[in-house]
């Protein structure tokens, strides 16, 4: 399926990606935004694990197995920041990491 | 060209685009739907390089599971119609210079390397085998990573009910609407 197409596409394909993450990390103020942004680093980086299992290592799983434990940290970190942000906005009404700067329990 | 480089083509531009849009658009709720885009194209990628049980992982898991729990915490958190104020003019040079760089340092270091292709025939990815490397002990198994996983999500789970239930001082805007 994937003949006619270098590896490096796919690198590159990703790295546009992660970049496209970094940069909605650095400039959103929202925190739902901002979790959004590191889905898509995280999901770049799957990507580079199953090209290059794919195409330098056929005969071997490492890059599969390591992407489906990526994926479960990813939507375990996603289900833990969720409980945070919404407890962040019953005690403070926003969700604006430049409001929420008050580390007091 | 043939059949898989024209998909191939249309998924990545599909991925650069969707994902640019996600980061820069000013409503909250599309930029969620871009996102949604994103993952499912994503998925479309692991078909096309012949991993379909990720691909299925990645649909139901990803695009079914973190997006709607995404979506759900913007529909309790802000307005649909809000939009974002756009980021200070400064703030978005800095952040899209900083991208910038380190994108072209990473795109022309992997053009620079040469990537040795191997001859080693596939190894057929299939049930069978992703089973077995789950729980086997032997060189090609995964059962500790399988099993740290198994106790991360655990915790995860105890951690965000714990997290999600507790009240706080928050109740005072309720008490003060009762006092009236």
């Amino acid at each position: 399926m994937s003949a006619g197409i270098p590896v490096q596409y796919f690198l590159i394909l990703a790295t546009v990606m992660f970049f496209a993450g970094v940069y909605g990390f650095l400039t959103r103020r929202n925190l739902i935004t901002i979790l959004m942004s590191v889905e898509l680093i995280l999901n770049s980086v799957n990507i580079n694990f199953l090209a290059f299992n794919r195409y330098l290592y056929p005969h071997k799983m490492e890059g599969m197995f390591f992407s489906i434990f990526v994926i479960a940290v990813a939507a375990c970190e996603a289900a833990v920041a969720i409980a945070i942000i919404i407890n962040i906005y019953r005690r403070f009404t926003t969700i604006n990491v430049e409001d929420v700067n008050e580390m007091k329990f | 060209m043939t059949a898989n480089q024209y998909m191939f083509i249309l998924f990545a531009l599909m991925i650069i685009v969707f994902s640019v849009l996600t980061v820069t658009t000013r409503k909250i709720l599309r930029a969620a739907t871009f996102l949604l885009f994103v993952l499912v194209s994503t998925s479309g990628l692991y078909f096309m390089l012949n991993y379909q049980f990720l691909a299925a992982i990645q649909l139901s898991l990803y695009a079914g599971g973190i997006v709607v729990l995404i979506i759900f915490s913007i529909l309790l958190t802000s307005h649909i119609s809000q939009k974002f104020e756009s980021p200070g003019f400064k703030k978005v040079i800095f952040s899209a210079l900083a991208s910038a760089a380190g994108a072209i340092l990473a795109i022309v270091t992997i053009l620079d390397y040469n990537f040795s292709a191997t001859t080693i025939a596939a190894k057929e990815v299939n049930m069978n085998a992703i089973g077995k490397g789950f729980l086997s002990v032997d060189y090609d198994g995964y059962v500790l990573p399988f099993e740290v996983i198994s106790i991360l999500l655990l915790a995860s789970m105890i951690g965000a009910i714990v997290i999600a239930k507790k009240g706080g001082p928050a109740k005072v805007q309720t008490t003060t609407l009762n006092k009236e």
